[in-house]
């Protein structure tokens, strides 16, 4: 009875493990993240992409003007239109994106675990990050700061008015390491507060649990909106640290990683060369030859980064450039209202600048 | 001819066969299974360019945590940690002042849970309606809902509800609630404070030996045991002296605003906050004496010098857990006491022993034996979700660990350290309850 039992248990491990170790050839869409990390061992990115159909984007999810889901289930924002861009540059559709929504300490092990194909997610570029951490980061698509939100009636001005005062962070970012650092510099020890969560910690400072909350200025702009009370609350005139802000992807795959920072790139010279989604397709029979060949009129550009020539085309044509990405997110046409400040073309006295497509 | 016999059998049905095949098979799937995780882990750490190590402990944390049990400290001038830690320390060192943090929790937690759980249990058998059904209503409702749900709870619904500094609670000046935390008396340090808790420590000892002493003589030589009653009192009354005088209890003392120092701003100030908070309008000469003391609550700075300061997160995570168990301790309390048989009740009482005897010398004893097995892995339960405090910012070992391998990039190797820390913990947890455990049970001669 005893040996029947244990008989058929040992069946059933068997079948399970050889179901497990099924090597997925080539990955179908509804793969699980088990079979996505096995992949990654195998071939580029890039290839599991194109099989699949479908780019898997993290994204925070929580960020108007950034990455936000409205309630329709609609995502939208500056990280999401880079998403859009490298799906359409790669699978000729910008809506073949499923996004998923990853903590500040969740995102650097989904995508070390094959779970996303890329981060696009107000990641800080960091050599720590572009070493240790086994990351590749993509060119800044926006130049941010960090930034200390108060109340109006705090009274605090300063970084040295912090002492004895309280300040909430999220955990496993670079704001959490700057504050330490600066406020280590202003001679003060403020309470830190660590959430794992951003909602809870934007909570939280709601409710008054802490007298300032740090976070790149862009994202404290944007989350503002969301408070109780969004007139209550300044931003000190304090810039903390540098944060270049772009998309990421995993250490040594250089053939995925050069389609995600070309086709960031292409957004960028896409402004510099004047085409914009209206008329991109009448570009296309420009005179200009650096414009024909970036369009894949004429050269082989798509081919040596495994994509067809004309990929910036798609690209341009769900998303716009650069500047039409930002506008609509954070410029002129959204509620924030921001310049562009260090986020304009070189040409302009910003820090844009697309290296020669040739 | 056994041997031939053996022979004729064929292997596949040789019963011993089987039993060690089936071994070998296991083992096999099970190696297999693993071998096959550990080299996928391999290849895409490889791919990564990451390796696996703990050299990273030594380098610089660079992060800050939050102090949550932290004792005035009459030397720096502000409330220290139990454990100080600063961001200029290494990873080790705020890794273990996450555990001591998650230790905190975890003795107090199982300590306060224990006491309630026993109460609410035996309230389950009172002949008072409102307690009985009170009990049963707290349990059903607690055992029943998420315990993150409960945290979020205690933490944004009455925590984060305490009135801001300058407007704290004040319990008979001994104890301030407010945003900034929970200030509570606490003992000084000093020379003798040490040799108080030596003495308590002695005192609880033979407090316990004379108890035992005591019911082994009313049992067994049915003696009155009234004389070591008293030594009982007399114990009991020099204990409540040392706790009160002997600890040097530090007192949180709240700063106020010195009125001596105001320039014409601070006034202003003053002024407005006296037309909000008492509705007195073009207050004339708002400084005078007659003044301050009448609108005293001006002053207030919800900031404190002395005792002992709890924040918040470590307040909520502490009431959480302990509501959360304690509902769990109280099932097994209850049914633990019922699965003494009514006849032991009975038969107490018919060798006239008081109820309160009936409940301490003959139903408890036996109802432990159904009580601590389960009793075990509450305990464990409550060790391991004191993880769950990093959903409210308490700098636990769960949370601490998170930022850090972030921070380092090394989650295999932080991972693996917060695996055998909890595994370590609740071994400690497992040993001593069974120790307990094998105390209480029958003793069969």
């Amino acid at each position: 009875m005893l040996n029947w039992r244990s008989l058929l248990l040992t069946a059933l491990l068997a079948g399970s493990l050889a179901a497990c170790a099924t090597p997925p050839e080539k990955d179908s869409g509804a793969a699980g993240d088990g079979e996505n990390t096995a992949a990654t061992a195998e071939g580029s990115r890039l290839d599991v992409v194109k099989d699949r159909g479908r780019l898997i984007c993290g994204v925070d999810g929580g960020i108007p003007g950034f990455s936000y889901v409205d309630e329709d289930s609609n995502y939208s924002g500056i990280d999401v239109d880079i998403c859009k861009a490298v799906a359409a540059a790669v699978l000729g559709d910008a809506d073949a994106v499923e996004y998923r929504k990853l903590d500040s300490t969740e995102r650097f092990t989904a995508l070390a675990g094959g779970e996303v194909d890329m981060l696009s997610r107000n990641t800080t570029w960091t050599i720590s990050r572009d070493t240790s951490v086994g990351l590749e980061f993509a060119p800044t698509t926006f130049y941010d700061g960090q930034g200390m939100m108060v109340r109006a009636d705090s009274g605090l001005e300063t970084l040295e008015d912090f002492d004895g005062k309280s300040v909430c962070v999220e955990a496993g970012t670079t704001t959490e390491l700057n504050l330490t650092d600066k406020m280590r510099e202003a001679g003060v020890d403020p309470e830190v507060k660590t959430y794992q969560q951003a909602d809870p910690a934007y909570q939280a400072y709601d409710d008054e649990l802490c007298d300032g909350f740090t976070s790149d200025k862009s994202q404290l702009l944007a989350r503002r909106t969301t408070l109780s009370d969004p007139e209550a609350h300044i931003l000190l005139d304090v810039t903390m640290s540098k944060e270049p802000l772009g998309p990421v992807t995993i250490n040594n795959d250089s053939a995925w990683f050069d389609v995600v920072k070309w086709v960031t790139y292409g957004l960028i010279e896409a402004e510099e060369l004047g085409i914009t989604s209206e008329n991109v397709s009448e570009m296309e029979g420009s005179d200009d030859p650096t414009v024909r060949r970036f369009l894949g009129a004429e050269g082989e550009l798509g081919e040596g980064i495994g994509l067809e020539s004309d990929f910036m085309v798609n690209a341009i044509e769900a998303v716009g450039n650069y500047s039409e990405v930002y506008e609509r997110n954070l410029g002129k046409d959204s509620q924030f209202k921001l310049d562009r400040g260090l986020n304009a073309l070189w040409t302009d006295g910003g820090l844009l600048y697309a290296p020669p497509f040739r | 001819m056994t041997f031939n016999q053996e022979h004729s059998i064929p292997f596949w049905r040789d019963d011993r066969f089987w039993k060690i095949a089936l071994q070998v098979i296991a083992v096999v799937v099970v190696a297999a299974f693993a071998s096959l995780l550990l080299y996928n882990l391999n290849i895409n750490m490889q791919r990564a360019g990451l390796k696996f190590g703990f050299d990273f402990l030594d380098n610089q944390a660079s992060f800050d945590i939050l102090d949550s049990v932290a004792p005035y400290s009459a030397i720096d001038e502000t409330y220290k940690s139990v454990f100080p830690y600063s961001p200029t320390d290494n990873y080790a060192r705020v890794l273990q002042a996450g555990l001591v943090n998650s230790l905190l929790i975890m003795v107090s937690g199982i300590i306060l849970t224990t006491i309630v759980g026993i109460i609410i249990g035996v309230f389950q058998f009172s002949d008072n309606w409102l307690l009985r059904k009170g009990s049963e209503l707290y349990i059903e409702v607690v055992r029943n809902t998420p315990l993150l749900l409960q945290l979020f709870f205690w933490y944004s619904a009455v925590f984060s509800q305490l009135p801001r500094p300058k407007e704290r609670l004040d319990f008979f000046g001994a104890l301030y609630l407010s945003k900034r935390g929970i200030f509570m008396p606490w003992p000084a340090t000093n020379p003798l404070l040490w040799f108080s808790l030596g003495l308590i420590i002695v005192g609880v000892a033979g407090g316990i030996w004379l108890w035992f002493w005591r019911t082994n003589l009313i049992v067994e030589k049915g003696q009155s045991g009234q004389t070591q009653l008293w030594g009982l009192w007399a114990i009991a009354l020099t204990l409540i002296v040392v706790i009160l005088f002997g600890l040097g209890w530090a007192f949180p003392h709240e700063l106020t605003l010195d009125p001596s120092q105001f320039d014409a701003r601070d006034t202003e100030r003053f002024a407005a906050c006296v037309a909000e908070t008492y509705q007195v309008e073009n207050l004339s000469n708002p400084t005078s004496e007659a003044n301050l003391a009448l609108y005293s609550k001006c002053l207030w700075t919800g900031n404190f010098e002395y005792g002992l300061r709890l924040s918040l997160e470590f307040a909520a995570l502490l009431v959480g857990l302990v509501i959360y168990t304690a509902a769990f301790i109280a099932e097994i309390v209850r049914a633990g006491i019922q699965s003494v048989a009514q006849g032991q009740w009975e038969a107490a009482r018919a060798l006239g022993l008081h109820s309160d005897s009936t409940m301490r010398l003959v139903v408890f004893p036996q109802a432990l034996r159904v009580i601590i097995p389960p009793l075990n892995s509450q305990y464990q339960n409550l060790a391991k979700n004191s993880s769950l405090g990093a959903a409210i910012a308490y700098a636990e070992l769960y949370n601490v660990a998170n930022t850090t391998y972030n921070q380092s990039g090394r989650p295999i190797d932080v991972m693996l350290i917060i695996a055998l820390t909890y595994l370590s913990i609740n071994m400690v947890i497992s040993l001593t309850m069974n120790a307990f455990n094998r105390a209480v049970q029958l003793k069969e001669r």
